[in-house]
C-alpha cells in the first residue's frame, strides 16, 4: 500500500504526457451535451408556457402542454409519421385525433431552434472527441490521464473525487457515444419534428449522452455510478416519453424498477471494495487488486458476482433482461441510442474497466461467460417468433450483449469492447431502419386513417420497392449482424468465439472449475452455445428482412401507394452507418486475414486491458495461432451463411396473412417462443404478486395500520379533553353564573371550615 | 347594631345573586348586582362604625366604579338590543365551545 502510494504521489508531480494537449478540455465533453439540454429544457419549459389556448396539445398532460397529442394505435413514432402532413391532412386529421383537438400535427414553436442546438452540441462533442483522441495517438500515453475537479465526499477514509479517467478505453467508448449518438441526434430531427413535446425530447436525449459520458469518464466507481443512475433516469423518461398512454409509462417503471435491482448488486461491490481495499478509484483498485486479494477467493468473487449483478441489470441479462424489450415504447431513436448502442454496453464497459477484479476471480469470470452465453441463446430463440419488427431488434440486441458478456467473461476485453463498437453501428442502424420503416408504414396508415399496427411485420412485407436506400442498408446490417465476412460483425463475433476457444484450450479460466463443472469443458460449451445463437441471429434477421422487405406487400391496397422512403436528413445517419457497418470490422484485422492494419483496437486497448490479459494467460502473451483462428472463422462464417439459407429457403413470406386477419395458430415450441417463454408472468407470478400482496395486506393494512393506530392515539387523547373543556363553555351566561357561585361558595366553605 | 346590618345586608347580597341566578332579563340582572353592590357597601359601612373610616372611603371607591359599570353596562345592553331586538340571556350565546 505505502509504495502504492508513493508512486501515486511520484506520478502527480511528473505531469501526464496528455496534459497540455487538447485532453485537458476532457471535461468540455460532458458538458457540451449538458448545455444542450438546459437549453431545450428551456425552450420547452418556455414554449409550454407560451402555448395558449388556442393550442390543441396546451388542453392535455399534466400541465406540460407539450404532452402527446396522439394517442393513435400503438403510439410509436406518431405525431413524427405525420411529419408529411401536408394541408389537406391537418384538415383530415381532426376526426382522428384521440384527444379531440382541432388539428394534429402541432409543430412546436422552437422546433427550428432545437434542431440546431440539440444535435449541434452532439457533432461539437464528437468533433472533441476526435480531436482528443488524435492528441493520444499521437502521445500513446501508457498510464491514464486522470483529471481532478474537486473533493466530491471527503468523509473520513472515504476521498472521493469528482475526477475525470482518459484512457484509450473510455476514449473508445466515447467516440461511439459522441459519433453514433450525434447520427441518432440528426436522424431524429427528421424522425420527432412534429411532436409536440419535441423539446422536451432533444432535453432528455442530451442528458442521456451527458450521463452517459460522465459514466464512461468517471476515474472512480461512484462517479461512474453517477451516470449510471443518469442514463437510468433518462432511459426512465424516454421509454415513457408518450406518457399520456399507460402502457409506455409502466414500460419505463419496469425498466426502472428491473435496474433498481442491478443497482442494489453495484452498490454492495462499492461497499465491499471499500471495506476491503480502501478504494474506490480505478487505478488504485487495480494496482491494489492482485496484492490486497485473493486470487479466486471469496471476498473478489463476491465483488465481482455482485459487479455482475448491475452489470445484468443495466445490460438486460439474464435474469434481469425484461425490462428491455418493453423498453421499445419509446421514440425508436432512443431504441437506438440508449437501448441498443450504448447505455446497455455500459455493463460490458464496467466489466473491462474492473477487468483487473475479473481477472483474479475466475469463477465470478466463468458466470460472466455462462449468463452471456445463456441470454445469447435465449434471446436469440424467442427473436424467431416476434412480429413487432422493433421486439426482434430488442431481442437481438440481448442476445448481443450476450456476446459481448461471453467476450469480457472469458477475458477476451479487446473483442468485448470490439463487439460493442461494432454492435453500436450496425444495431443502430438497424433500429434507424426499423424506425424508416414504421415512419413509412404510420405514415401510410395515417392516410387511410387505418388503426393497424405500424410495427408489425405481418402488415409490411415487400416494402423493397417502396423504401430501397433503407432496404440495402438494413441488408448490410443484417449481414454484419449475422457475421458475414468482411462486415463489421464478422470480425468481433468471431473474435470472441475465437477467443473462446483459445481459453478453453488453456487460461487460468480453464483450470478453474464453476459449479463442479471444469472450466475448459464449460467454455467449450459456451463456444458451442455462441455458434447456435449465431445461426440463430442469422436466422431471425433474415426473417426480419424477408418479411419486411421482400414477398407481397401485406400494408393494404389504398395504403399500399402512400409507403414512401424517408427524408434526406433520416437516411443521411443510415448512410453512415452502413458505411461503418461494412468497414467498421477493419478496426480490428485479425493477423490471419491482412487486408488492413491487424490488430488495431487490441494495440490500441493494450495499455487498459493487458495486464488483466495477462493475469488470465498466466503471463505468456495470448498469440492467436493463424491457422487455427481461420478453421474457426471459417466455422463461423460457414454458421452465419447456413442461418441466412435456412431462413431463406424455410421461410415463406407469401404465406403471411396481414396482422388484421385470422391468424395460424401458434402451438408447441412456436408457442413458447412467441409467448417469450412465460417469463414475464412467471416473474409476476413469482415476485411481483406476492410482494404486492404483501405489501398491501401485511405492511399497508396491517403494519401501517397498526403503526398509524398508535400514533393517531395520542393526539386523540388531546382531543378528546380539548372536547370535554369545549363543552363546558356553553355561550349561556347564566351556567357562567351558576358555576361562579358553586365555585364561590366551595372556596369560601373550605376556608371557613379549615379555620 | 352590627349584627343586624350584616344580616341585612346578607339577605341583601343572597337576593341580588339570587336574582343573577334565575332572571333572564339582562336589565333585571344588571340592577341584581347593583343590589349585590350596596350589600357590600353596606357591609362596609357597617364596619366602619367599629373599625375606623377606612370602610367608608371603600364605599366611595365601589359608587364610583358602580356608576361607571353601570353607564358601560347599558350602553351594551342597549346596543345588543339594537341589534337582536331581545335582552333576554338565554337568546344570547354566540362564545360558546
Amino acid at each position: 500500500m505505502l509504495l502504492q502510494t508513493a508512486a501515486v504521489v511520484a506520478g502527480g508531480v511528473a505531469p501526464h504526457p496528455l496534459s497540455g494537449t487538447a485532453a485537458d478540455w476532457v471535461w468540455a465533453l460532458p458538458l457540451l451535451p449538458l448545455l444542450g439540454f438546459v437549453l431545450n429544457g428551456a425552450l420547452a419549459i418556455v414554449g409550454s408556457a407560451r402555448l395558449g389556448p388556442a393550442d390543441p396539445s396546451a388542453t392535455d398532460g399534466a400541465g406540460h402542454g407539450d404532452a402527446h397529442a396522439g394517442g393513435h394505435d400503438s403510439g410509436h413514432g406518431v405525431e413524427a409519421a405525420a411529419a408529411t402532413a401536408t394541408e389537406t391532412l391537418a384538415d383530415g386529421d381532426a376526426g382522428h385525433d384521440d384527444t379531440g383537438g382541432t388539428a394534429a400535427v402541432h409543430r412546436h414553436p422552437y422546433a427550428g431552434l432545437v434542431s440546431i442546438i440539440g444535435p449541434l452540441v452532439l457533432l461539437a462533442a464528437f468533433a472533441l472527441a476526435c480531436v482528443i483522441c488524435a492528441a493520444m495517438v499521437a502521445v500513446q500515453p501508457v498510464t491514464p490521464f486522470i483529471q481532478r475537479y474537486f473533493a466530491w465526499m471527503p468523509v473520513g477514509d472515504l476521498k472521493i473525487d469528482a475526477a475525470f479517467q482518459l484512457d484509450q478505453l473510455s476514449m473508445v467508448v466515447v467516440l461511439v457515444i459522441t459519433g453514433v449518438g450525434a447520427l441518432i441526434h440528426l436522424f431524429s430531427v427528421g424522425y420527432m419534428r412534429d411532436d409536440p413535446g419535441y423539446p422536451r425530447y432533444f432535453a432528455y436525449l442530451n442528458l442521456f449522452v451527458f450521463f452517459m459520458l460522465v459514466l464512461v469518464l468517471g476515474a472512480n466507481l461512484p462517479v461512474t455510478f453517477v451516470g449510471w443512475e443518469g442514463v437510468g433516469l433518462c432511459s426512465y423518461l424516454l421509454i415513457g416519453f408518450w406518457f399520456s398512454d399507460r402502457a409506455n409509462a409502466d414500460a419505463g417503471m419496469k425498466a426502472f424498477i428491473a435496474n433498481r435491482v442491478g443497482d442494489f448488486g453495484f452498490m454492495v461491490a462499492m461497499f465491499l471494495l471499500f471495506a476491503n481495499i480502501g478504494t474506490l478509484q480505478y487505478t488504485e483498485i487495480a494496482a491494489a487488486a492482485p496484492t490486497a486479494l485473493a486470487v479466486g477467493g471469496p471476498l473478489v468473487t463476491t465483488v465481482c458476482l455482485f459487479l455482475l449483478l448491475g452489470c445484468t441489470g443495466k445490460s438486460a441479462q439474464i435474469p434481469l433482461y425484461v425490462w428491455l424489450p418493453d423498453a421499445m415504447a419509446g421514440p425508436t431513436p432512443v431504441s437506438a441510442l440508449i437501448h441498443a448502442a450504448t447505455m446497455v454496453t455500459a455493463g460490458v464497459y464496467l466489466v473491462v474497466r474492473t477487468s483487473m477484479l475479473f481477472a483474479i476471480a475466475p469463477a465470478a469470470s466463468l458466470t460472466v461467460c455462462v449468463i452471456g452465453a445463456v441470454t445469447a441463446l435465449f434471446a436469440a430463440t424467442i427473436g424467431l417468433k416476434q412480429w413487432d419488427i422493433k421486439k426482434v431488434l430488442a431481442y437481438s440486441t440481448i442476445s448481443q450483449l450476450g456476446f459481448m458478456f461471453v467476450a469480457v467473461g472469458a477475458g477476451a476485453y479487446v473483442a468485448g469492447i470490439f463487439h460493442l463498437v461494432t454492435h453500436a453501428f450496425f444495431k443502430a442502424l438497424l433500429f434507424l431502419g426499423a424506425g424508416s420503416v414504421i415512419y413509412a408504414m404510420h405514415a401510410a396508415y395515417h392516410e387511410t386513417h387505418s388503426h393497424e399496427d405500424a410495427q408489425d411485420m405481418r402488415n409490411m412485407g415487400g416494402l423493397r420497392s417502396a423504401m430501397p436506400v433503407t432496404w440495402v442498408l438494413m441488408w448490410i446490417a443484417t449481414l454484419a449482424i449475422a457475421g458475414i465476412p468482411l462486415f463489421a460483425g464478422f470480425f468481433s463475433k468471431d473474435e470472441i468465439l475465437s477467443t473462446v476457444f483459445a481459453r478453453a484450450q488453456g487460461s487460468t479460466l480453464s483450470d478453474a472449475s464453476w459449479m463442479g463443472i471444469p472450466g475448459g469443458a464449460l467454455l467449450y460449451a459456451v463456444y458451442g452455445i455462441c455458434l447456435i445463437a449465431a445461426f440463430l441471429t442469422a436466422v431471425y434477421m433474415t426473417r426480419l428482412m424477408l418479411y419486411t422487405f421482400h414477398g407481397p406487400n401485406r400494408t393494404g391496397d389504398t395504403e399500399r401507394a402512400h409507403l414512401h422512403e424517408a427524408p434526406v436528413i433520416m437516411t443521411l445517419p443510415l448512410v453512415v452507418l452502413g458505411v461503418l457497418s461494412a468497414v467498421g470490422g477493419f478496426l480490428n484485422d485479425p493477423a490471419f486475414l491482412p487486408i488492413a492494419p491487424t490488430d488495431l483496437l487490441g494495440r490500441w486497448l493494450e495499455p487498459v486491458v493487458g495486464p488483466a490479459t495477462l493475469q488470465l494467460t498466466r503471463g505468456v502473451p495470448a498469440e492467436a495461432d493463424p491457422r487455427m483462428s481461420a478453421i474457426l472463422a471459417a466455422v463461423a462464417s460457414a454458421v452465419a451463411l447456413a442461418g441466412i439459407l435456412v431462413a431463406v429457403v424455410r421461410l415463406k413470406p407469401a404465406a403471411l396473412r396481414p396482422a388484421r386477419e385470422p391468424q395460424p395458430p401458434e402451438t408447441g415450441i412456436e408457442g413458447l417462443l412467441a409467448h417469450k417463454y412465460y417469463v414475464d408472468e412467471a416473474y409476476d407470478r413469482a415476485i411481483i404478486t406476492p410482494t404486492v400482496v404483501l405489501s398491501r395486506n401485511i405492511l399497508w393494512r396491517g403494519l401501517d395500520g397498526l403503526i398509524d393506530g398508535v400514533v393517531n392515539l395520542v393526539p386523540r387523547i388531546w382531543r378528546w379533553i380539548g372536547d370535554a373543556g369545549s363543552a363546558m363553555q356553553t355561550g349561556e351566561t347564566g351556567t357562567y353564573a351558576w358555576v361562579l357561585v358553586v365555585g364561590v361558595v366551595i372556596v369560601l366553605g373550605t376556608v371557613a371550615l379549615r379555620t | 347594631m352590627l349584627a343586624e346590618s350584616l344580616f341585612f345586608s346578607a339577605i341583601l347580597f343572597a337576593i341580588g345573586v339570587v336574582g343573577v341566578l334565575t332572571r333572564r332579563n339582562a336589565i333585571i340582572i344588571f340592577m341584581c348586582v347593583e343590589l349585590m353592590l350596596n350589600a357590600v357597601n353596606l357591609t362596609f359601612i357597617a364596619f366602619a362604625q367599629v373599625y375606623g373610616y377606612a370602610g367608608q372611603v371603600f364605599v366611595v371607591f365601589v359608587m364610583t366604579v358602580a356608576a361607571a359599570e353601570a353607564a358601560v353596562g347599558l350602553a351594551i345592553i342597549i346596543s345588543i338590543f339594537r341589534h337582536r331586538q331581545t335582552v333576554n340571556l338565554t337568546d344570547i350565546n354566540l362564545l360558546k365551545g
